[in-house]
């Protein structure tokens, strides 16, 4: 089928060639050269037009779903965070573990009592801030539900290092209704969870102004925060100078503070981390090698290809 | 020269269940060396971030204890 349209294209097309290249046409020929000129352009009237629709069709489709839509104002949309030299993202630099465990101690003094960060066990503490001992210490301050007994109650027993961190409420109701109708999102994954990631959480957290600007409207029960989207948020200002005590005596300044509770939730949401840098540091170096010597294996192979040479011997005549 | 490699070649590599162990046996010796090294490499780039290097100031009591 195909091909024979081709066939009968090829063949219509011919006379409007030879007329166009004015390859010299006998008198006989049934078409004169004004003729041929008409009938070239009725004959590609139906290939122009098929082609200016379709490209206009396509670019009329890219002018309505093509492009990037901007329905939000700017105050909508948030103010785009500042990007921070974070040490701990650099390709192959871990995370700082003095770090970690100084934002966990902010996690759970300050944040704790409104975010749960269930993704987290006691265990994955051991190893990465705290030592076993340590971690049992924490995990066993807290109670947790027993499986139901044989009367079908459930008790209360001392935490373990296989429980997850607790939870600030019994559920996402109860900590909505503690906090006007706004759920404090699980932080587990947070930094993955928002675009700018741990510059976006650090801005938020220190980015609270004393006073919301001239002209904002803030609701009540609001606060503002230019870098949230929206600039009402139901989380007020968190991190005050000296709210905690550091272990280690690294002042408690806020942006500390926030620097340090990022860097831990950036931990939280990769603890994998340092071991897929590490990893991906020997992927590299041996892969590279590998690619080196498959490159000189292959003009190694290639050599007497490369520089044979092809004679060609004419054959004597006699 | 030409005397080691064709030591080399001889005792490692002519004869196929010979050279399918030392392929195995080098297998093992590079990934245990390069491990090493890079781990080294590694831990040079992280000098005091990683917890091994803050562990101490944490473990004393639980030694005490011991
Ligand atoms: C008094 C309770 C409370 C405390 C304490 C608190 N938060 Fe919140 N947080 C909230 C609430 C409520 C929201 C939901 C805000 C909203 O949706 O308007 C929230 C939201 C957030 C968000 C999500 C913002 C977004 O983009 O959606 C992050 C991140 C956050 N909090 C981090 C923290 C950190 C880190 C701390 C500890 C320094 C902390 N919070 C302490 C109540 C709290």
């Amino acid at each position: 089928m195909l091909a024979r349209t081709c066939l009968r294209s090829a063949r219509s097309v011919a006379p409007v060639r030879n007329v166009a290249s004015k390859t010299a046409s006998r008198s006989a020929s049934t078409s004169s050269s004004s003729e041929g000129a008409a009938s070239s352009f009725t004959m590609t009237v139906a290939g122009s037009a098929a082609t200016a629709v379709a490209v206009g069709s396509i670019a009329w489709y890219f002018h309505l779903f093509g492009q990037e839509a901007y329905a939000m104002t700017p105050a909508e949309e948030g103010l785009h965070p500042t990007s921070y030299p974070w040490e701990h993202l650099k390709w192959n630099k871990t995370f700082d573990h003095q770090a970690l465990r100084r934002g966990f101690q902010v996690y759970r003094e300050v944040c704790a009592s409104c975010h749960s960060l269930n993704r987290v066990a006691w265990h994955a503490l051991v190893g990465a801030t705290h030592t076993v001992d340590e971690a049992k210490t924490m995990a066993e301050e807290h109670e947790y539900d027993t499986e139901p007994n044989d009367e079908g109650e459930i008790e209360k027993r001392a935490g373990k290092l296989s429980d997850p961190l607790p939870s600030p409420y019994k559920n996402d109701e109860a900590a909505r209704a503690a906090n006007s109708g706004a759920l404090p999102p699980d932080l587990s994954l947070i930094v993955k969870a928002r675009h700018g990631g741990c510059d976006y959480l650090f801005d938020l957290l220190t980015g609270y102004p004393e006073e919301p600007p001239a002209g904002a409207a803030v609701p009540a029960g609001l606060n503002f925060n230019p870098y949230f989207p929206g600039t009402g948020i139901a989380m007020a200002r968190q991190l005050y100078d000296g709210l905690v005590e550091y272990e280690d005596g690294t002042p408690a300044t806020a942006s500390q503070m926030a620097k340090d509770v990022v860097e831990f939730l950036n931990w939280s949401a990769e603890p994998e981390m340092d071991e897929r840098k590490k990893m991906g540091m020997k992927v590299v170096v041996v892969s590279t090698v590998l690619f080196a010597l498959s490159v000189w294996v292959k003009r190694y192979k290639w050599s007497p290809i490369k520089t044979r040479k092809i004679v060609y011997n004419p054959p004597v005549k006699h | 020269m030409a005397g080691l490699a064709s030591t080399i070649y001889n005792s490692l590599i002519r004869k196929n269940t010979v050279f399918l162990t030392t392929i195995f046996a080098s297998a093992f010796v590079f990934e245990l060396g390069f491990d090493s090294i890079s781990n080294r490499v590694w831990d040079s780039f992280n000098q005091g971030r990683q917890w091994k290097d803050i562990r101490h100031k944490y473990v004393q009591a639980e030694e005490d204890e011991e």
